[in-house]
């Protein structure tokens, strides 16, 4: 397959993702959008790193893999703390930043 | 052969995507973006990228999906149901939005005359993608982006445990005036066996001693 439809795959989950983080109010399921569009990303630079047959693109993926799991877990504990204090999972409510 | 492969991943890959924006409960949000994972490792491994392949199943497909279902069955119970559908137009707008930017990435990347992009890529070369090429380059070439990010994951371990800890007071302090957490208390002395760690195991009070 050309490497242009891989691209043209990585087009389409990044804007899926990015609309699901405009449309979706649950701040887990806007994390879930937010590692689409990572991965799409990842797909891209995957993509690229065939083209020229050289393997940087894989070691950026592995980093932006590294950084999606630390966004996960800082995300998911903000998660836990809103859920502790009984504020509502809900990105429209918090419109304050102090607790 | 990999044609078939190839539409069979992309077709699993975007039908995974659309799942996690459509599906209400969050849960089922979580087994779509499972499914979209693996096609896309199907796909990393049609690209010759072996071991990212292989860590996108076992580091994303596993460890990262089981802190999802986690956190989902932890915060995300039936009777209080989380993230209503939203308003009609703003759903259009968002779609709106998604079809612009399918356009621009469209028009910005397979528009950009790279001639490559129309062929199947560089000739392969035996060992491309396999862990040792992996290693040799996050050991060599990547070293200093390979020590960062080690340090990234333990910063964001040790933020994690601090703002998802149990907090004594600040549970049971809604209904009255929260207490406030000021700079000067990280500098004022403690006495021995309390401090944060106490706290975080919910055993000592705060300004109990």
């Amino acid at each position: 397959m050309n490497i242009g439809w891989y691209l043209a795959v990585s087009a389409l989950i990044f804007a899926i993702g990015a609309g699901g983080v405009l449309v979706r109010r649950n701040p887990l399921v806007i994390l879930l959008c937010l590692e689409l569009m990572l991965n799409a990303a990842n797909l891209a630079l995957i993509g690229f790193s065939r083209m020229w047959g050289n393997g940087d693109g894989q070691v950026f993926a592995l980093i932006v893999m590294v950084v999606a799991a630390c966004e996960v877990t800082v995300g998911l504990g903000l998660i836990v703390a809103m859920h502790r204090r009984r504020l509502p999972i809900d990105v429209d409510e918090m419109r304050e930043l102090q607790g | 052969m990999s044609t078939v492969i190839f539409f069979i991943a992309a077709i699993g890959a975007i039908t995974g995507a659309i799942g996690v924006i459509v599906l209400q409960n969050p849960f089922y949000c979580v087994l779509a973006l499972v499914g979209h994972l693996i096609s896309l490792a199907a796909l990393f491994l049609l690209l010759r990228a072996e071991f990212v392949a292989a860590a996108q199943v076992v580091v994303y497909a596993g460890a990262v999906m089981v802190l999802y279902v986690f956190v989902v069955s932890y915060v995300g119970n039936d009777a209080n149901p989380v993230g209503q559908s939203p308003s009609r137009p703003a759903t259009l707008a968002a779609f709106a939005c998604g079809i612009a930017l399918v356009a621009e990435l469209f028009i910005a990347v397979l528009g950009s005359g790279l001639q490559a992009i129309d062929s199947a890529g560089a000739p392969y070369v035996a060992g491309f993608g396999t862990p040792e090429a992996i290693g040799k380059l996050l050991l060599t070439r990547f070293l200093a982006p390979f020590e960062i990010a080690s340090y990234l994951l333990l910063v964001a371990a040790v933020g994690a445990v601090t703002l998802a800890r149990r907090r004594h007071g600040l549970d049971e302090g809604i209904e009255g005036d929260p207490p406030t957490i000021s700079v000067m208390d990280l500098l004022r002395p403690r006495p021995l066996g309390t401090g944060t760690m106490a706290e975080a195991g919910g055993r000592v009070e705060v300004g109990d001693q």
